[in-house]
């Protein structure tokens, strides 16, 4: 007998944004992103190594007004994925598994990435 | 591999309204997804209206009034109506529960009910669990002796041994939480999931068990255990309060301690 070829229900596509899966895939694209930026911060050193003209040529890109909107978003990146990474530490230890705690540290790490991020936001422009 | 699209056959198509309760004062619009495997068609979503001042309040409630007075082919599962037998478990307003402990109320908007994400679709709220319950049996959830039991008694265990196995042993299977982890969804074919941890870990923690070490080595899999990332959708939904993913990192604790 030929059975019927079962649907799959709906995943990602039904559930919901919680803080929990919501977090989750932002440590990981936080993570990606980062990757991304440490090849700029790479080129920036290796420009740095090679002398004034190199240097100086990197400064045009990397030092002009309008490359300070991926900095900030890298900043951004780089504290969120600092304090989850904590989080995640902290987590491994077998601690902060209450739903209460869980929801708590979730939010406090989202506060303070864009606390550090707006704060670096107004060094960068000042 | 994770796979972000549903299959062909999986797409859900737009379904029918069924006129109901429209002039009730208290009308409610769910949105209930439906398969019927002997039309050969794909799923669709269809919208029933139900008056919740001749209802009871929990989901399970309407589904059952939904059943009995307009769509008598709508199909899911249920049987305790309160909370143990886990029948009713599904993805109601974006999270998994049970619909018999999940009010109404709670839900703004349209109720949206769908089966367990990422399973096989037997029909309609039914999802096909041959899966879980085989991952459950793998992690033997019995107890194991090498010595043999005291003469004269059974096998004892101090009230502290037997509170560290009292709550996960509260585990009704219902398998809210392994289909609401993403990690499930994409590895389902070599990670456990949280349900089959958690009860791989009331074995692990049992003081009578003594196959802990075997019940490790099962364990030490880059996919079997190490598939957790620790998103904690698990913990957020289990209906019971239970917490899969603390059990599950405290597997990866003993993982470690054992090594030194």
């Amino acid at each position: 007998m030929d059975r019927v070829e079962r649907p799959l229900s709906p995943h990602w596509q039904v559930y919901g944004w919680r803080i929990t899966n919501t977090l989750s895939i932002l440590h990981r694209l936080t993570g990606l992103l980062l990757s991304f930026g440490a090849l700029f911060l790479a080129w920036w050193l290796f420009a740095a190594a090679s002398g004034a003209e190199a240097y100086a040529d990197a400064q045009r890109v990397l030092g002009s007004g309008w490359f300070k909107l991926p900095l900030i978003a890298w900043a951004f990146c780089f504290f969120y994925h600092l304090a989850n990474g904590i989080r995640h530490l902290v987590w491994d230890t077998g601690a902060g598994f209450d739903r209460a705690q869980i929801r708590a540290s979730g939010w406090a790490v989202v506060a303070f990435a864009v606390v550090a991020s707006l704060l670096y936001a107004l060094i960068a422009i000042i | 591999m994770a796979k972000f699209r549903l299959p062909r056959n999986s797409q859900i198509k737009p379904g029918k309204k069924h006129p109901g309760a429209d002039a009730a004062s208290n009308a409610r619009e769910f949105q209930i997804y439906r398969y019927d495997p002997d039309s050969g068609e794909n799923p669709r979503v269809d919208t029933y209206q139900v008056d919740m001042d001749d209802c009871g309040p929990m989901v399970l409630d309407a589904l059952i009034k939904i059943k009995n007075e307009v769509d008598p082919t709508l199909t899911f599962r249920r049987s305790c109506r309160e909370g143990i037998c886990g029948s009713c478990s599904m993805n109601i307003d974006g999270s998994n529960t049970l619909a018999c402990l999940k009010p109404v109320e709670d839900v703004k908007g349209p109720v949206k009910i769908y089966p367990l994400p990422h399973m096989p679709v037997v029909k309609d709220l039914v999802p096909d669990l041959t899966n879980f319950y085989a991952q459950y049996a793998s992690v033997e959830p019995w107890l194991q002796t090498r010595t043999p039991p005291p003469p004269d008694s059974e096998r004892l265990q101090s009230k502290e041994d037997q509170e560290k196995i009292n709550t996960p042993s509260a585990c009704i299977l219902c398998a809210c939480c392994s289909a609401a982890c993403p990690s499930y969804w994409w590895n389902s074919d070599r990670y456990l999931g949280p349900a089959a941890l958690l009860q791989a870990y009331r074995w692990i923690v049992d003081s009578r068990d003594e196959a802990t070490g075997e019940r490790l080595d099962a364990l030490e899999d880059p996919f079997r255990l190490y598939r957790c990332h620790t998103i904690l959708n698990c913990t957020k939904d289990c209906p019971k309060d239970l917490n899969p993913g603390k059990a599950i990192a405290e597997i990866k604790k003993l993982m470690v301690e054992r090594e030194h």
